[in-house]
């Protein structure tokens, strides 16, 4: 259809009503003004960068935030426009929008759709108001249970539900109840994260030492024990298959076709651009990111793309202004990363292993031109000696073992 | 400088219990003689050691010659002389004190007399110097000058009513301490017309001028192209420069004459041909007989020690090579051990001159070292009548073999305020001490007599009696022979496998307790790994104690999105990191903290 090269988009939208205990994403609460400076620097954004960007053409658009569903309709409809406008979108391009409870509305969902948003990720994170109250969100599982009504009455075809498993307190028969819930309003597609406690969270005050402890190998007394995780994360997966979910990646889960293709990409390593607040790109085999400073970003600083586009010889030629510029954020170690072909190796095996179809050795031996044992050959072979990792055809991936000690199999292939 | 006057020399040492002010003080009398400018002045000129500025000690002994001008018109020469006040480098003071015809007693105001201070003047008296004694912190509200004069004649026998009341702190009354000086230390003996005779107290190697000799000038004179032999080694070499000490440098002159205190630098190949405590003569015109070396006091504590990295082997003994040459108390051979590879077996003065060695090694010359347990040296008697020195737990031959074994002893001398008399003859009891004697110095203040274990002093004795006193204790020991011993050694074994460079020997009443500390400690130190980890230690085939390390069974970063992957690579690259740092026992990593942590077992 077209020989241009893909690309994904994410659009950060960094606002909350109020930031959830467990919350260490980029996100504040602001008054409406603030939003309307942001829509217009995404814009401004979206516009620079397109226009560098014309051998590409975006396949999918993903708003995620904080909490894209806080701003009014009209700014994500200007938004969305500005991604049309500027850049090449794929004609059945995926553009999910992310969602919270409490924030939506007959008018905001209508809007979406007639944007061109075809996919909903909601962030519900449990069924139980209990539950809900102790992760500081704003919402009850009522108020999502309408959203959801509404969302299906208005015609989206295309829903994810965000959940999180291991709560302090939470026995699996708790976690069991709300997935059933959860399963009743049949989304096509879950995702479940296991509770991560990150430093700099409210939760990480009150049970930070709960979770060195367990991490340790001590008994925790308020969160799940070790044993009680597990026990959780593999009846996720029992539960959902018997309802035609298949658990395509670590976390996420998804009936045929409604896997998230925006999300495939960060695994298999399409490359994406980040706009917004301290948002990721990987570009031309080069990782970067916006500035975090709301401020600095509302001046208009963020992370230019001339020094990855003009590659080679040619970036002598993009003058001295972004020479320096590039030499600048390089110090502020925020700079530009250019991946070795070893660290892309790296790469391409501990975000692909994250996917339950696993890595394939051709895809490896077209990318690199060495096939994968003679890159891999000890680790594979110990992995699988362990019962870590396992082998069907061309593919490599993970055992159902090797996905609960997942970071010491992935961090085998670094080299 | 050929002419100096012997009578205007004055060669002489500060000695102290650690903390009453010696290097304070020597810093004062630089600066006072405007050797120094104050801007020029660093505080504590004479520590050098990045090492020694940290830990606020003297390590290593420092020289400085500095020019007074006196009140009766003259000027004189100082050769200043620091020295250490820790008990591990009492070998430090002694050497210093070799070249020296008097000694400065500094004596904290406050604190009065302390068991260094004891030591110290007993080993200035040895070496017949003349003590001058100076009363410290007069400036502190506690100071009470008049009661420690009356100690230092009523514990020590010292004339002190006239010695100067100073601050060196705030510099008060430094020139009365000058005016002593050269008052009442004497001058050097010696003719310059007798055949050479130098006592060698100290060297280092520097990069460009090769081996640098410190010496003191008994009889006779060296300048450059004498032809001088070391009696001891024989080594012969021609002189190619001598000097002085100026303040952090080395400055030459002409020749060093009798009396005086200087440098030499020779055509010296190897560092080895100059032994500490060694004459130096010319070897044209030989004297007749050596100068009595001096107390040479041998390494106490052993332990393994082993590059991190097993290629840096080489570099470790460069570098120990290195730091013998002007510490000659070290002792190292070569051993292997199953868990460690190649290393030394290292033998010290005692836990601190250990752990500055150690830090040495890895600061100064850039090595990452995993240290073992230190242990004594045990006498082993064999049913066959042999008898074997053990540095090593390791090399303990099959108990079936040993009819007994001999244990290390040290008469400890503990000086203690009345009020943690009671806390410190409990920790003495706790480490098998056996009591002998405790006599009244003043009203609160007494001094107890202990034997004890030396093997129970060199780990953590020095802390436990700082907390128990509130640090009012201070201690001294020396060494006192042999005793027999229940002694046990002490395995560990890691999921099952012994692990050599953990065993250790102990005495049979603490074996259980040690055991079950050091099982507790590796519980926290060795990771989860993907199977559970048994520890124990067993004496035989004996376990006494056992802890697990539990099986991971779930590690899982649940996200990983767009702008997660960098950070998940640092999470990975820090565990591969960590991976580095493991040693494989069996199949198991233990980290190389594990076998250093061991060390420091009591909590208390």
């Amino acid at each position: 259809m077209t020989d241009k090269k893909e690309l994904e988009l994410y659009l950060h939208i960094p606002f909350c009503i109020r930031k959830c205990n467990y919350c260490d994403f980029l996100s504040m609460p602001a008054d409406e003004g603030v939003y309307i400076q942001y829509a217009d620097m995404l814009l401004e954004e979206l516009k620079e960068k397109a226009s560098v960007c014309r051998e590409y053409q975006a396949i999918t658009v993903f708003l995620g935030g904080g909490t894209p569903s806080l701003l009014p309709e009209g700014q994500i409809s200007r938004i969305l426009g500005g991604v049309q406008e500027y850049f090449s979108l794929s004609p059945n391009a995926e553009v999910t929008i992310e969602c919270n409870p409490g924030t939506l509305d007959r008018q905001k969902l209508s809007a979406y759709q007639k944007s061109g948003v075809n996919r909903l990720s909601i962030g519900l994170q449990s069924a139980i108001n209990q539950e809900l109250g102790l992760l500081g969100r704003i919402h009850t599982f009522q108020q999502f249970e309408e959203n959801f009504a509404l969302a299906r009455d208005i015609g989206f075809q295309n829903i994810n539900i965000d959940l999180i498993s291991g709560l302090p307190r939470q026995t699996l028969r708790d976690w069991e109840y709300t997935l059933e819930k959860v399963m009743d309003l049949e989304p096509e597609h879950i995702s479940a994260y296991s509770l991560i406690v990150e430093p700099g969270t409210p939760f990480y005050e009150t049970y930070g030492e709960d979770e060195q402890r367990r991490e340790q190998g001590g008994h925790p007394q308020y969160l799940p024990e070790e044993e009680t995780e597990r026990d959780m994360y593999q009846r996720t997966k029992a539960l959902l298959e018997e309802k035609g979910y298949r658990r395509y990646e670590i976390s996420n889960y998804a009936r045929q076709g409604r896997e998230c293709r925006h999300n495939i990409g960060y695994w298999r390593r399409t490359p994406y651009l980040g706009f917004g607040l301290g948002s990721a790109s990987l570009l031309e085999e080069t990782r970067f990111s916006n500035p975090s400073s709301l401020k600095e970003y509302l001046e208009g600083n963020y992370t230019r793309l001339g020094p990855v586009l003009h590659k080679g010889p040619s970036a002598k030629g993009t003058g001295a202004a972004s020479e320096r510029e590039w030499q600048e954020r390089q110090t502020e170690g925020e700079g530009y990363w250019k991946l070795s072909r070893e660290q892309q190796m790296e790469e391409f095996m501990f975000l692909g292993l994250r996917m339950a179809e696993g890595v394939s050795k051709v895809g490896f031996q077209a990318a690199f031109g060495i096939n994968m044992e003679g890159a891999y050959g000890k680790p594979l072979q110990e992995f699988q000696k362990q019962g870590l990792l396992a082998q069907q055809g061309d593919a490599v991936f993970l055992t159902e073992e090797g996905i609960a000690v997942s970071n010491y199999v992935l961090g085998g292939f670094l080299l | 400088m050929a002419a100096t006057d012997q009578s205007k020399i004055r060669n002489f040492c500060i000695i102290a219990h650690i903390d009453h002010g010696k290097s304070t003080l020597a810093d004062r009398i630089i600066e006072k003689t405007g050797l120094l400018t104050s801007r020029e002045m660093q505080a504590q000129v004479l520590d050098n050691m990045e090492l020694e500025r940290e830990r606020g000690i003297t390590i290593k002994a420092q020289t400085v010659r500095i020019v007074y001008r006196a009140k009766d018109g003259e000027e004189y020469i100082f050769n200043l002389i620091d020295t250490p006040g820790h008990v591990d480098f009492n070998y430090e003071v002694s050497r210093s004190l070799a070249a020296c015809d008097g000694a400065i007693l500094v004596v904290d105001a406050a604190q009065g007399i302390e068991a260094q201070t004891l030591a110290n003047v007993y080993l200035a008296l040895d070496h017949d110097l003349d003590v001058l004694p100076v009363i410290n912190k007069i400036d502190l509200p506690s100071a009470e000058p008049d009661r420690v004069i009356e100690e230092i004649e009523d514990v020590i026998g010292l004339e002190a009513q006239d010695a100067p009341r100073i601050s060196a702190k705030t510099g008060l009354n430094i020139e009365d301490v000058l005016e002593q000086i050269v008052e009442k230390i004497p001058a050097p003996g010696g003719n310059p017309e007798n055949p050479l005779q130098a006592l060698i107290f100290d060297s280092l190697y520097d990069s460009y001028k090769g081996v640098i000799v410190f010496c003191r000038i008994k009889e006779g004179r060296v300048k450059v192209g004498t032809t001088i032999k070391m009696m001891a080694t024989g080594a012969s070499a021609d002189v190619v420069e001598v000097g002085y000490f100026g303040a952090g440098q080395f400055i030459p002159c002409e020749e060093l004459s009798a009396g005086m205190v200087g440098y030499i630098t020779a055509s010296l190949k190897n560092v080895r041909d100059t032994q500490v405590g060694d004459t130096v003569t010319d070897a044209d015109r030989p004297c007749s007989a050596p100068l009595p070396g001096y107390k040479k006091v041998n390494s106490m504590v052993f332990c393994g020690m082993y590059p991190a990295d097993g290629a840096k082997y080489p570099d470790l003994r460069d570098a120990l090579e290195k730091l013998q040459l002007n510490d000659a108390a070290l002792q190292f051979e070569p051993e292997t051990s199953i868990a460690l590879g190649f290393g030394f077996r290292c033998g010290f003065l005692g836990l601190l001159h250990l752990e500055i060695i150690q830090e040495r090694l890895e600061r100064e010359y850039g090595l990452d070292l995993v240290t073992t347990a230190p242990g004594v040296i045990y006498k082993v008697h064999k049913a066959n009548g042999e008898i074997i020195e053990l540095t090593n737990p390791s090399n303990l031959p099959d108990p079936a073999e040993i009819e007994y074994m001999e244990e290390p002893m040290v008469s400890a001398e503990i000086m203690v305020t009345s009020e943690y008399i009671g806390a410190i003859m409990d920790l003495c009891q706790e480490r098998r001490g056996i009591y002998i004697s405790m006599e009244y110095m003043e009203e609160t203040r007494a001094l107890l007599k202990y034997e004890m274990p030396l093997n129970e002093i060199i780990y953590d004795f020095f802390d436990a009696l700082k907390s128990r006193s509130r640090g009012y204790a201070s201690f001294d020991y020396e060494m006192k022979g042999y005793a027999r011993s229940e002694l046990v050694k002490l395995d560990i074994l890691i999921n099952k496998e012994e692990v050599d460079a953990l065993s250790f020997i102990v005495h049979s009443g603490t074996a259980y307790e040690r055991g079950r500390k050091m099982c507790e400690k590796l519980k926290e130190e060795i990771p989860r790994h993907l199977f559970e980890i048994p520890i124990q230690a067993a004496i035989g085939s004996k376990v006494i104690a056992r802890e697990t390390v539990k099986a991971m069974r779930k590690d899982v970063l649940a996200k990983c999105y767009g702008g997660d992957i960098s950070r998940k690579r640092k999470l990975l690259e820090k565990q591969k990191e960590g991976k580095k740092r493991m040693r494989q026992v069996g199949n198991v990593e233990v980290p190389q903290k594990a076998f250093m942590s061991v060390l420091k077992l009591d909590d208390r």
